[in-house]
């Protein structure tokens, strides 16, 4: 459905025309509510990379986001819409926390971490399996049971908190915080260690695991066998099951491997920052998975890419709420819609027209059309 | 439980069911003509902010309802552009426009009242009142049944009673007129339709009109009926689980109707459940209770209770043989 469009133009033109036409509705929304699009954008990208503590801020929101958008693209590849991140993130988050509870007291770092990672890819995996199998073998509908399971997750996540694991005598619905061993390091004295000195943020090492997960998916998809059985599958189910793949085994993995994606946000959010269970600490992440999967064209690199704009968004757009007056984050999420929207929904309403323009372009110098 | 509790038990069922059971009939008239509908949610918070922003700047009940319902109507066409003309993903443009409404009302409530997204009360004169004020009083001298329907089942506003006059409306709609028979044909067999000499696209937009109308009456609803004012984020998955209880139903509005009032039901029983101790069971958990309609339109989609059976070309782009 490329309309006709050169590669090219498909890769990298119609993504950028449509990002574009996405920036310029919010642009015309601040504009409407009475701000200098010109002046949000500028203290925007100040606040985003103008500062050691701004840049690191942008990576700690971009860490989160490469989790979650590498879900959703796992996922989108196998022919499936995974809604789901948000409860997934939150089960992984719940899995890396209670090992924490139960063992970081006794056990090292280098065991405890290790096993956080595992719990909380896990249990995200879990949590993506059953929607998996129900669409796989029973035949509901993967969408709706992914939103309801985002439910789920969250009416879990209280109840444990409220009835269980909330430090009795305390008002704040959280946990109690984690022994050291925990704990990741931050980046600033992860620098420290090297030598370079850096200021403190909530930016832990999480990241590397982030582009080592962006790594790993990428050699899955394009240089493993079953990376390429999962994206037969997602082309074309029925020629996948004439090839001799079982397109209901690998709607499961393709569940479970973006599940345990979405689950190791926890690493960043629970491990890396708070030290302990709480509340929110997923707080719409699995949402703007999907956004930047679709920005990034489901491929690592590309999400790697969206993921840094979108950190840079969230952090520039709590700098400029505290600058401009009556500018709030909810400009960066109505962006984000936007971006949806148009990098998603209607991303091909523009290709016909772009393509012909293209044509013409090409056409007038040469004077002769071929083919 | 006595009486009262009862009739107190049924008027707060049928006020939470009222926005569910007006958001479940939209996304049925837009999934059985085989648009998928995700972003119920969003239009109903869109709705909620057009009802409250209207209603104060204006004053008035009927412009409150209008912008909200215009408001809902714009979004549902722009739900058709993205993917009945343009065949894009209907699931991609309904999570879109689920983002977009949290962002935007909150950004423009900011923008146009200064109070942190929200909006300022609507006046008792715009808000919706009670059709029968003296129901309750009148009947409270009838033993036991005398609560049950002065207090439970007379004590509401207009929009209650039209939501379930609305229950078999869209029912006749749908199965006793040409245009319901020609919008079910479109959500399963578009093909025929458009062989028949219907065009698909003007079905497709008239569902999804008719969608946005309900999503507006919904989202206002719970500005002028349920609170005052518009809060940021205030549907709080009402949206979504009006689209449980429509799958829940089968996508027959009768059945979506009765889906609506139990997880109405199941809302008003967590409220008063909240520390009670049970005999045998102990303390309810309330979250569990909260969960319930998500868990049992699980149960009932992985086909444990009946099976359920989604309109054929649902989720399906209509593209027109040459």
């Amino acid at each position: 459905m490329n309309a006709g469009l050169p590669r090219w133009a498909d890769l990298f033109l119609l993504p950028a025309v449509n990002l574009a036409v996405a920036l310029m509705a919010a642009g015309v929304m601040v504009a409407l509510v009475g701000q200098d699009p010109a002046e949000v954008i500028q203290v925007l990208i100040r606040g985003a990379f103008g500062s050691q503590r701004g840049l690191s801020y942008t990576l700690y929101y971009a860490t989160t986001f490469i989790f979650t958008g590498l879900a959703v693209s796992v996922a989108f590849h196998a022919g499936l819409f995974n809604i789901g991140g948000e409860g997934q993130a939150i089960l992984g988050g719940l899995g890396a926390g209670l090992v924490a509870l139960w063992f970081s007291s006794f056990l090292p770092a280098w065991v405890m971490l290790p096993l956080m990672l595992l719990a909380g890819a896990l249990f995200g995996m879990a949590w993506a399996a059953v929607p998996g199998y129900l669409q796989a073998y029973r035949g509901s509908h993967i969408v709706i049971t992914t939103i309801m399971f985002n439910f789920l997750a969250s009416s879990l996540l209280v109840y444990l908190l409220v009835n269980h694991m909330k430090v009795p005598g305390s008002m704040a619905v959280e946990s109690a915080p984690f022994a050291e061993s925990a704990k990741l390091p931050r980046m600033h004295e992860f620098l420290a260690g090297m030598g370079v000195q850096w200021s403190a943020s909530p930016l832990n090492t999480s990241l590397f695991l982030a582009l080592l997960a962006a790594l790993c998916v990428y050699l899955l998809l394009w240089h493993t066998r079953a990376g390429y059985n999962l994206r037969a599958t997602g082309s074309s189910a029925s020629a996948a099951a004439y090839a001799g793949i079982n397109p209901k085994h690998q709607v499961i993995m393709a569940m479970g491997v973006s599940g345990a994606l979405a689950g190791m946000v926890g690493m960043n959010e629970i491990a890396g920052v708070t030290g302990r269970l709480m509340l929110e600490y997923v707080s719409g992440a699995g949402f703007t998975g999907i956004a930047v999967a679709l920005m990034g064209r489901n491929h690592p690199v590309g999400i790697v890419v969206a993921s840094i704009l979108f950190g840079a968004l969230f952090q520039g757009g709590a700098e400029v709420s505290f600058d401009v007056k009556g500018f709030s984050r909810d400009m960066v999420v109505m962006l984000q819609g936007f971006i949806v929207l148009f990098s998603g929904a209607m991303a091909y309403v523009l290709a016909p027209g772009m393509a012909r323009l293209l044509a013409a372009m090409r056409s007038k110098p040469r004077g002769a059309v071929h083919g | 439980m006595d009486e009262a509790m009862i009739g107190s038990l049924i008027a707060s069922t049928l006020r939470v069911s009222t926005p569910l059971i007006l958001c479940a009939l939209a996304g049925l008239l837009s999934e059985r003509a085989g648009v998928i509908d995700i972003g119920l949610e969003g239009k109903m918070l869109f709705a909620a902010f057009a009802a409250g922003a209207a209603g104060v700047a204006f004053g008035s009940t009927a412009l409150a309802l209008l912008m909200a319902m215009a408001t809902t109507v714009v979004l549902s066409w722009l739900h058709g552009l993205a993917c009945v003309s343009y065949r894009g993903d209907q699931v991609v443009s309904g999570v879109a426009v689920n983002i977009i409404a949290v962002g935007m009302t909150a950004v423009l409530g900011i923008a146009w009242f200064a109070q942190g997204g929200q909006t300022p009360p609507v006046t008792t004169e715009v808000r919706l009142q009670a059709v029968f004020p003296g129901a309750s009083a009148w009947f409270a001298d009838i033993p036991f049944v005398g609560p049950l329907i002065g207090y439970g089942l007379l004590s509401h506003n207009i929009m209650v009673y039209v939501t379930l006059a609305l229950v078999p409306a869209v029912w006749w709609l749908l199965y006793r007129t040409r245009f319901g028979l020609r919008l079910r044909a479109v959500g399963e067999n578009a093909h025929m339709v458009d062989a028949a000499g219907v065009s698909v696209t003007r079905m497709r937009y008239a569902a999804l009109t008719l969608n946005g109308m309900l999503c507006g009456l919904a989202g206002s609803y719970l500005v002028l009926a349920q609170s005052a004012a518009f809060v940021p984020n205030m549907t709080a998955g009402r949206g979504f689980m009006a689209l449980a209880a429509m799958i829940f139903g089968k996508w027959h509005p009768v059945g979506a109707f009765w889906a609506c009032l139990l997880f109405g039901f199941l809302d008003a029983v967590a409220i008063r459940l909240q520390g009670v101790h049970l005999p045998g069971i102990g303390e309810v958990p309330v979250q569990a209770v909260q969960a319930l309609p998500y868990l049992l339109t699980v149960i009932l989609l992985a086909g444990f209770i009946g099976r359920t059976v989604a309109p054929q070309a649902l989720g399906r782009p209509y593209v027109k043989d040459r």
